[in-house]
């Protein structure tokens, strides 16, 4: 069976959050200290060769990030902390954030030394004042001790828009404007806050590099699944026994997570399908139990890591329901800048609500696959490219659902 | 009541700082006026456009009155297959209100919300941003009880 492994959580429960001195004990800042004794280019090499990908759904390799604002010569570039955590089902970046705060801002600091940047931005979700409140406690803290140096932390709050954890329309945002996902070309590396090379990375990114440095790439690159070392911490919601969060090497299988460490579905009902990664994320049959939750076994059988989130549904839930219920959430959170997400959202809402109501025809579920092709293609953002996910996945997956309804 | 120029001007020297005066001006009044909109697009240099579709943009913030205290019902899919939509019968049959709608007294605001991140125990409501866990129609009553 699947057991814990705690690497961005090895200090919950073991230290006072807000008491530095605690963080400090636990070996807290030796990090930051060994990066500033490399050099810059060595340090990067180091996380490149961790292997370390982003944890915030799009496992782009950390280290490679890094150098593409690293070797940029610029009067200002910005590390910025992306804390929307708006996933449905997600709340990860919560935990770490108010039971370790400091290991974000050292790891904010490292990647800040690497790339040549003294200012840091924490980009915190509307949802989470109080999480708001502790980090810029902590915040206080660290620069009462000194021990960010010169590199300046400052808090932002969300208000509410899933949208802005995707890093442009992030950036946009930080700037004070809507939040609306820029063109790419340039990425954010090159061209991001005001203009300026700036590295969006995630919560839990940020709080494996301190470890990463302390033990080095080698250790961190031999755990869990090759292609996507490390840990990943997982929220668990829906109809399984332990609702709760745990983080585990990448290699266990989702078997391990629901069955295992999980303890199975409420009520010893049957199992009926997962939905992982937040709900953009596929829905994943009994059949497919036995994948990796790796980033690139999830992507082979049309899934997502994503955020780590586990939707778990028992044999009495109405996919066609739930699948309604996340249609709706797309079509609200679209940001509307593009026409094939604005009104694709819209109408696939429009196609999905027919069906479960039973005023579907059958000539929807063609039209719905093709809508998903399309969008999943056409749209400017993850937003818009993800969205059809839970509809194509549950029509290729659970179709005689749909079909049950269409009569 | 603080005049709203003095919130704004607080946050005028922060780059892209309309967002966090918005904020601040949320939390003095519970909603943003009308007017603090004309003069946060001076005080940051946009036009009262511009600063309009900053307000309107974000789901958190809303021009113009609501009540006191904003509850707020989760609708994502996790808390609604726990059965979101009963704690929404019971806050609507308690309050007298439909969602969206604020009661006669000014203090309630029904809305709906997407995910806010406290999933450890749908369905989740929150007044004022405070999370409240497990939510039941049977807790509905004393949840509501601590604000009447
Ligand atoms: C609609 C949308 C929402 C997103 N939300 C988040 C989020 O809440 N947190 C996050 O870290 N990344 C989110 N992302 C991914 C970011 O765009 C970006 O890839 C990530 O912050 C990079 O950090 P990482 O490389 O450390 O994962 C989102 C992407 C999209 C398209
Ligand atoms: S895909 Fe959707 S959310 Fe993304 S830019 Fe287009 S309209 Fe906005
Ligand atoms: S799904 Fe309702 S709080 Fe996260």
């Amino acid at each position: 069976m699947a057991e814990e492994m705690r690497i961005v959580l090895r200090n919950v429960g073991k230290i006072d959050p807000l008491k530095i001195e605690d963080y400090i004990n636990a070996g807290g800042y030796k990090s930051l200290e060994k990066a500033r004794g490399m050099d810059r280019g060595e340090l990067i090499e180091e996380v490149k060769k961790s292997n370390l990908r982003g944890r915030g759904g799009a496992g782009f390799n950390c280290g490679m990030k890094w150098s593409f604002s690293y070797k940029l010569e610029t009067d200002q570039k910005y590390v910025v902390c992306n804390a929307d955590e708006g996933e449905p089902g997600t709340y990860k970046d919560r935990i770490i954030m108010m039971n370790d705060p400091q290991s974000l801002f050292e790891g904010m600091a490292i990647c800040g030394y690497a790339i040549g940047s003294n200012k840091g931005y924490i980009y915190c979700r509307g949802e989470y004042p109080y999480v708001v409140e502790h980090l810029n406690k902590a915040i206080a803290q660290a620069k009462d001790k000194g021990v960010l140096g010169d590199f300046d932390i400052e808090v932002r709050m969300g208000a509410g828009a899933y949208v802005c954890g995707e890093e442009s329309a992030l950036i946009e945002s930080i700037e004070g404007h809507r939040g609306e996902p820029r063109f790419k070309p340039p990425f954010p590396g090159v061209e991001g806050l005001w203009g300026k090379p700036t590295i969006v990375n995630n919560v839990e990114t940020f709080a494996n590099i301190p470890v990463i440095l302390e033990k080095g790439a080698e250790w961190f690159k031999n755990i869990g699944a090759a292609s996507y070392p490390g840990t990943k911490v997982l929220t668990l919601t829906g109809d399984v026994v332990n609702r709760t969060y745990f983080e585990v090497p990448t290699n266990v299988t989702i078997r391990d997570v629901v069955f295992g460490l999980g303890g199975g579905i409420v009520d010893n009902k049957k199992f009926k399908a997962v939905q992982i990664g937040g709900t953009s994320g596929g829905f994943i049959p009994e059949e497919l139990l036995d994948t990796q939750i790796d980033f690139d076994s999830m992507s082979k059988i049309g899934a997502a890591l994503g955020t780590g989130a586990v939707f778990v549904m028992d044999e009495t839930r109405d996919i066609v329901d739930i699948v309604t219920r996340i249609t709706k959430f797309f079509e609200h959170e679209s940001c509307g800048k593009c026409n094939p997400c604005r009104e694709g959202t819209k109408r696939m809402h429009e196609m999905v609500e027919r069906i479960n109501n039973g005023t579907g025809r059958v000539a929807d579920m063609d039209l719905l696959e093709n809508l998903g092709g399309v969008m999943s293609v056409a749209c400017l953002c993850g937003l818009g490219q993800a969205a059809p996910a839970p509809v194509l996945t549950t029509l290729k997956h659970f179709k005689n659902e749909f079909n049950a309804k269409l009569n | 009541m603080s005049d709203y120029t003095t919130i704004i001007d607080s946050y005028k020297d922060k780059p892209g700082g309309i967002i966090e005066a918005y904020h601040a001006l949320q939390k003095e009044y519970n909603y943003i006026p009308e007017d603090a909109i004309t003069a946060a697009a001076e005080a940051f240099g946009m036009s009262p456009a511009q600063a309009y579709g900053v307000a309107t943009f974000y789901s958190y913030f809303k021009v113009g009155p609501r009540g006191r205290y904003i509850i707020r019902i989760c609708e994502s899919a996790p808390c609604h297959v726990a059965g979101a939509e009963e704690v929404v019968s019971a806050l609507e049959s308690e309050l007298g209100i439909k969602m969206g709608e604020t009661t006669a007294d000014g203090k309630f605001t029904l809305e709906f919300t997407e995910c806010v991140g406290q999933c450890q125990a749908t369905p989740i409501i929150t007044i004022n941003s405070k999370p409240y866990e497990d939510m039941s129609a049977e807790k509905i009553p004393a949840v509501l009880a601590e604000y009447k």
